[in-house]
């Protein structure tokens, strides 16, 4: 059924009793072309990707709890393509250009506002670095342009910018096409987008092992539903990838951390921008319902647990609160953790894994909500072909041997 | 907050310490080839389960010790030396 006003208004007139469920739950078969295995963002726009862009349409999407129930309802929805080498700004601007559009193709409202971030410089170094990083942008074909201090100021009026302020803002940089998007959105709209395309999203559904053939490929997955064949076999697990991979009997490059954000009360308009402070670790916009949204830097020891300590918390708000002094009367509503999969460059991998006919979808660390649609089309595009998207290339996991990393450690925004 | 054992100071909270990440890594010998090094460098067991760590009390005494730590529950189970075997967590 097409979203649209004219759905609404009949829908109106019929007491809202014609709306069906956007996907179907169907019992899993027995065998399948693709198991992608992960139901997050990643996961589902590789699922309905391959079946759009490949004619793929037997494929089962595997999901140990709820769709978007991991890092995907766990981010702080913002979008950006702000990054400094060329291979990144190709994977996270294409990302980018796909959620420009991705309402109008997915008939769903992802709810994608660009209002621009922001990001401060608190030193002179920080000028220095953040006018290098402005310009690899543009070099890279990127919107970026130089804020002077007054220029933030009048972005984001709120900000502490007196001359005693604890953490003084001396300028910065922003992206103007970056932003936010409604992360629950963006995982419905792809799965109600794959079912309609005949995949099969089947929710609670773990898998506890992988069913490998002749010369040691992947057949299949042992299931807590049961065993499912397939051709091929996608991961998109991201903190838990670790997890997967030794079920199938190899090692990542990852190691998985908790990453923090919170909301408050919600209040009127107050921020139309998304601003970013790399040196104290807070990242904070406002959301469509009112709430700010605070995301923090990494709890720094190795967690599984989806929720951060205190001592991480304390620092992020401390920082929020030095930034939006006027912000130090809200309450919190809610604080949550995602586990996220870092790795040593802090860029993702996209590719084969050491075994035959399993790829794999993971590192992206802190920063996968944005990248989700990049993800999705280049994983899809592995699994369909065998061959890696030209996008993905670069982001093997042959480079943790040779040594070839494409380090984005301070685009990626958050303290590592 | 979260309190981690010192051996030599005793419970602090946890924001007085660093985490090292995994410990008992053996650095391979020079003459080994990249795809050693790489495992060295970069590949973990990264466990849903008992991890054995190193921490540093960066904010305290300044040493370092092991800790056996359940990364889901955050349960530490025991606190070691640098020098000590691996205990028989996992």
């Amino acid at each position: 059924m097409k979203y649209s006003a004219l759905a609404l208004l009949r829908g109106a007139l019929s007491a809202h009793r014609n709306w069906v469920p956007a996907w179907r739950s169907p019992e899993p078969k027995p065998a399948y072309d693709v198991v992608i295995v992960g139901g997050g963002g990643h996961g589902l726009a590789a699922a309905y990707y391959l079946a759009k862009n490949h004619g793929v349409h037997n494929v089962a999407l595997l999901e140990r709890g709820w769709i978007g129930g991991g890092n995907t309802g766990r981010n702080t929805t913002i979008v950006r393509s702000n990054y400094l080498f060329p291979e990144s700004a190709r994977l996270y601007d294409f990302a980018l250009k796909c959620y420009e559009g991705l309402s109008r193709e997915l008939n769903f409202n992802i709810m994608l506002s660009q209002r621009g971030i922001v990001l401060l410089a608190h030193s002179r170094h920080d000028l220095d670095s953040m006018a290098r990083w402005a310009n690899a942008m543009r070099m890279n074909g990127i919107d970026a342009q130089i804020l002077t201090r007054e220029e933030v100021a009048a972005r984001a009026p709120l900000l502490d910018m007196s001359p005693d302020a604890r953490f003084p803002v001396l300028g910065g940089f922003t992206q103007r096409r970056a932003g936010t998007a409604r992360h629950d959105a963006v995982a419905w709209g792809y799965a109600r987008a794959a079912d309609a395309l005949g995949v099969d999203i089947i929710q609670n559904c773990e898998v506890t092992g992988f069913l490998t053939g002749a010369g040691g490929r992947v057949v299949g997955v042992e299931t807590s539903r049961g065993r499912i064949r397939a051709e091929r076999i996608g991961i998109a697990a991201a903190g838990h990838s670790s997890v997967l991979a030794k079920l199938a009997g190899f090692r990542l490059p990852v190691v998985s951390y908790a990453l923090q954000a919170m909301v408050t009360e919600p209040l009127k308009p107050a921020l139309d921008t998304v601003v970013t402070s790399p040196g104290t670790g807070a990242y904070v916009s406002q959301s469509d319902k009112g709430e700010i949204v605070i995301g923090a830097s990494l709890d720094l020891f190795p967690s599984y647990a989806q929720r951060g300590s205190f001592a991480v918390l304390q620092g992020v708000i401390a920082a929020t609160l030095a930034l939006f002094p006027s912000f130090s009367r809200l309450r919190l509503l809610r604080q949550w953790a995602g586990i996220v999969d870092v790795v040593h460059d802090s860029s993702p991998i996209i590719g084969p894994t050491p075994i035959p006919g399993l790829y794999i979808n993971c590192g992206w660390g802190t920063g996968g909500f944005k990248a989700i649609p990049a993800g999705g089309w280049t994983l899809a595009h592995v699994l369909a072909t065998g061959r890696n998207h030209e996008l993905a290339e670069p982001f093997q996991l042959e480079r943790f041997i040779t040594g070839r990393l494409i380090d984005e450690a301070a685009a990626a925004g958050i303290a590592h | 907050m979260m309190q981690l054992k010192c051996p030599w100071c005793g419970s602090r909270d946890e924001s007085e310490f660093v985490c090292g990440g995994t410990t008992h890594l053996i650095r391979p010998d020079l003459t080994a080839n990249d795809a050693t090094w790489g495992e060295y460098l970069f590949f973990r067991d990264n466990p849903k389960g008992v991890h054995l760590e190193r921490w540093r009390h960066a904010y305290g005494c300044g040493q370092w010790f092991n800790v056996a730590r359940h990364t889901l529950t955050h349960e530490v189970l025991s606190v070691y030396a640098m020098t000590d075997p691996p205990p028989a967590h996992s």
